[in-house]
């Protein structure tokens, strides 16, 4: 069984942690839309590889992943946008987990948004 | 969408869109029968608007001019000869304009578990971190009683534990949660 020692541990083990955490200046932040719309075109498992994907690479101290509400294109769901500092902001659209894990690769670790999957690249 | 679970996250969402503190989400399974419930501390809503809720075309929301959550979950319960019940209480009284302190909202839904259109209940510990990933400052409560056995979870308890400094949020504190539920679930699943 899971203990809360373990939990305790975990505390313990992060707290050194938490003065890098706050002074580290968060450059990315990649906002999942989680409205009805979304979860329903399958959100839930997009948001999720972001999450794992960022701290498997070691990123969760500098990319923060946050949730929004309907961002207003549902067609287009699951939406996902991407802020970088100093920089125009990339929207990706009609999202899965696999897309997401190659936009982590090539966009959130090698700086270059992966065009194909923007909202630019869908034709309207 | 094709998993219960899923119904949890998009309607548990609405208890977080309200600004509540505290949200309790319990299922419960007895008998024939599974009942869903969400309870919060929120802005609550007036007469009209939960009136209105089950209309599709009425929403809040200013991105889309359709509110789906309560409409579909609706839909499902009917479909499975069960029922929606919402009960609110708005953060001011209508009649007086006095603050209400017990200001909130409970949605429960009940659903025939052995019906033929009863859809797959899920990935629920997915969908109990994703409440947690998006809104670590609440305080969710998680309770699922089975024939077997019942798994709960509470943040609350979980941050008197951790203290301020890391938020439930964070990817190793998820981890544990994941494992936390999932032996539950293991273990009353055995039973």
């Amino acid at each position: 069984m899971k203990s809360f020692e373990e939990l305790m541990a975990i505390k313990a083990k992060m707290q050194d942690k938490v003065a890098v955490r706050q002074a580290a200046d968060n450059t990315i932040r990649v906002v999942v839309g989680m409205a009805t719309c979304g979860i329903a075109a399958g959100a839930r498992p997009v948001l999720n590889a972001f999450v794992e994907g960022v701290n498997e690479a070691g990123m969760a101290e500098t990319v923060t992943v946050t949730q929004t509400g309907c961002i207003g294109i549902c067609q287009y769901e699951p939406v996902v946008e991407v802020f970088e500092k100093d920089k125009e902001k990339t929207t990706y659209v009609k999202m899965t987990a696999e897309k997401a894990q190659e936009v982590i690769e090539k966009h959130i670790k090698g700086g270059k948004p992966v065009t194909e999957y923007t909202i630019g690249a869908t034709k309207l | 969408m094709d998993e219960f679970s899923l119904y949890v996250l998009d309607i548990t969402m609405n208890s977080v869109r309200a600004g509540a503190e505290n949200i309790d989400v319990s299922l419960k399974e007895d008998g024939e029968w599974l009942t869903f419930t969400v309870k919060d501390n929120g802005c609550g809503m007036s007469a009209e608007q939960v009136r209105k809720l089950s209309d599709p075309f009425f929403t809040t929301r200013k991105t889309r001019k359709v509110g789906l959550g309560i409409p579909f979950l609706t839909m499902l319960a009917e479909m499975m000869g069960g029922h929606v019940t919402i009960r609110s209480t708005p953060a001011v009284n209508e009649e007086t304009g006095e603050p209400d302190p017990d200001h909130g909202t409970v949605v429960e839904s009940v659903f025939g578990r052995n019906h033929i259109d009863f859809i797959p209940l899920g990935d629920m510990v997915e969908t109990v971190k994703t409440l947690i990933q998006g809104s670590p400052d609440v305080n969710f409560t998680y309770t699922h009683e089975m024939p077997g056995g019942k798994v709960e979870l509470s943040c609350a308890q979980l941050k008197a534990l951790l203290g301020d400094d890391i938020p439930l949020s964070n990817p190793e504190i998820l981890g544990w949660i994941d494992g936390y539920l999932k032996e539950q679930y293991a273990e009353a699943e055995e039973k």
